[in-house]
């Protein structure tokens, strides 16, 4: 493997493929390297894939691409203990094209977005970790892999090695990711037949449900629970930002055990046949932690650059984004013939400029917000439900002294200047 | 359905390495500098189990998740991808 690329991508994954696509579909000579038996085979989500950014790659990917359904409606649970206050959003437009967003399972979709990009020209090598970046006099020229005489080079390195990163760790444009900055997740994928999921989600066929769910499905810490429909099966998940694990001494598959069996989500997964159980981080620090994005020959992208919208859970959407216009910078570098990092640096302000960037800053404080402020999930959640339980037990009480009596317990723990400040606070943060 | 850890974990496929990708770099550190040995927590497959005086680590087990390596206190875990097509392997999401 001594020959020259124009290009090198790191990882098969949205971010990767995309940007091997992208620059393949163009003439560039495109190497695309995945450590996987194929690309898929080391990749989790929970699974919501957005129409969108894909379909500026790829248009019209819903005929040929292995998605499972589209969503229709998008449901928010907030959890106490036996009760839950629900809202949500149904518009069956979400179920005709151009679609907003589908439900997949990556194994299959990675596989054969990677398989396009193969028809498009890029050389796809899986089974191949790349150790390190090569750097000659400050400038990554290449990579070395983990196979024999396993050294090649390129104009430009795309890093798309996923959340963990090692290889811009390596160039240092990151430190090490904090516990505060990634949160562990874990799902099951659970078999059911695709009427029993209809009829438990009130959907047809071609239909599908998301749901987030928020306070007892993490014991009140900061994080999410998930439930997705596939076609037959469903994926039930639970995250936490990682430190909050190791604060509360949790154990992963202990917390998706507590969801599973949660007297108001085991309705939906009852009789489901466990399929597979999956742990991932997705990374969560946001806008303050995304790292240096490029150098001379390289360009980070996908999560390995923390793009994830995590109050939005939308990541494979940014990915996809950013590794296309990773490539586009490509193409225009090599216009010119400049790799250098002054050259590359369009990608670095296009990405700010973009929806990305801009997404990310929006959200540079919620994170830091609810975790710093763990009332929000542990106490207000509760509140919501016992104020609903207040409000519609009809035990001869006047409807104003309800009232009375929510909002005394609502401002209880923190007066009514702290429960302001709450308010305020939290709309701050997501303003 | 699966309810404890070994019941999902015997969902999966791994494609096992004869050698380790995860490392205990010290494990005089684990004995003496951590008491609550949180990595034998929070890890999703369970790798690490202290075995009273040693930290054992399963690693054919791994989801490849990089948790411990950024959660364990002490920076004591030598981590990397195993070998080109080693590891779990994932058939579905």
């Amino acid at each position: 493997m001594s020959e020259k690329f124009d290009l090198i991508v790191v990882g098969a994954g949205p971010a990767g493929t995309s940007c091997a696509f992208t620059a393949a579909k163009n003439g560039l000579k495109v190497l695309l390297i995945e450590r996987g038996e194929f690309p898929g085979s080391k990749n989790v989500m929970g699974g919501i894939l957005y129409r969108k950014q894909l379909e500026e790659i790829i248009p019209e990917f819903w005929k040929e691409a292995p998605i499972e359904r589209p969503v229709v409606e998008q449901r928010f649970w907030f959890l106490d203990k036996e009760s839950m206050v629900t809202t949500s959003y149904k518009g069956l437009e979400w179920g005709k094209e151009p679609y907003n967003n589908f439900t997949v399972l990556r194994a299959k979709f990675d596989k054969w977005f990677a398989d396009k990009a193969v028809e498009q020209g890029a050389l796809l090598i899986n089974e191949t970790v790349v150790t390190e970046c090569i750097v000659e006099d400050g400038k990554v020229v290449g990579v070395r892999t983990d196979r024999p005489d396993g050294e090649v080079y390129a104009d430009v390195v795309v890093l798309a090695d996923g959340v963990n990163s090692l290889l811009a760790k390596q160039l240092g444009f990151h430190k090490e990711w904090k516990p505060n900055e990634v949160a562990l997740t874990v799902m099951e994928v659970l078999k059911l037949p695709p009427k029993t999921i209809n009829e438990r989600f009130n959907v047809q066929d071609n239909q599908g449900v998301s749901v987030e769910m928020f306070g007892d499905a993490t014991h009140g810490l900061l994080g999410t629970g998930f439930l997705y429909t596939n076609k037959d099966s469903i994926n039930v998940g639970v995250g936490t930002t990682l430190s909050s694990m190791i604060k509360h001494k949790l154990k992963p598959h202990e917390l998706l055990e507590h969801v599973k069996n949660h007297p108001m989500i085991q309705p939906y997964v009852e009789g489901g046949e466990s399929q597979e159980y999956l742990a991932h981080l997705i990374p969560e620090g946001g806008y303050n932690t995304v790292p240096k994005l490029v150098g001379d020959g390289v360009i980070v992208t996908g999560d390995a650059a923390q793009f994830v919208n995590a109050i939005h859970r939308e990541g494979s959407n940014m990915a996809m984004s950013s590794g296309k216009i990773a490539a586009e910078t490509v193409m225009k570098a090599k216009e010119t013939g400049d790799f250098s990092e002054r050259s590359l640096d369009s990608y670095r302000t296009e990405i700010y400029d973009s929806f990305i960037g801009k997404d990310l800053k929006k959200y540079k404080d919620a994170a830091h917000t609810f975790e710093e402020n763990p009332q929000y999930f542990k106490e207000y959640v509760p509140m919501m439900n016992q104020a609903m339980n207040t409000f519609f037990t009809v035990d001869g009480t006047p409807k104003w002294e309800k009232q009375k009596k929510i909002m005394k317990k609502m401002t209880a723990g923190r007066g009514k200047i702290g429960f302001a400040k709450d308010m305020y606070r939290a709309w701050k943060a997501v303003k | 359905m699966a309810k404890t850890l070994e019941d999902k974990q015997y969902l999966l496929r791994f494609n096992c390495d004869q050698k380790s990708h995860l490392e205990v770099l010290d494990h005089q550190v684990c004995a003496t500098s951590c008491p609550d040995k949180d990595c034998t927590i929070f890890c999703p497959a369970d790798v690490y189990k202290w075995e009273g005086d040693r930290m054992f680590v399963g690693y054919e087990g791994c989801h490849e998740c990089g948790s411990c390596r950024i959660g364990c206190p002490h920076q004591n875990i030598k981590w990397e991808y195993p070998k080109g097509g080693h590891g779990i392997v994932f058939r579905l999401a």
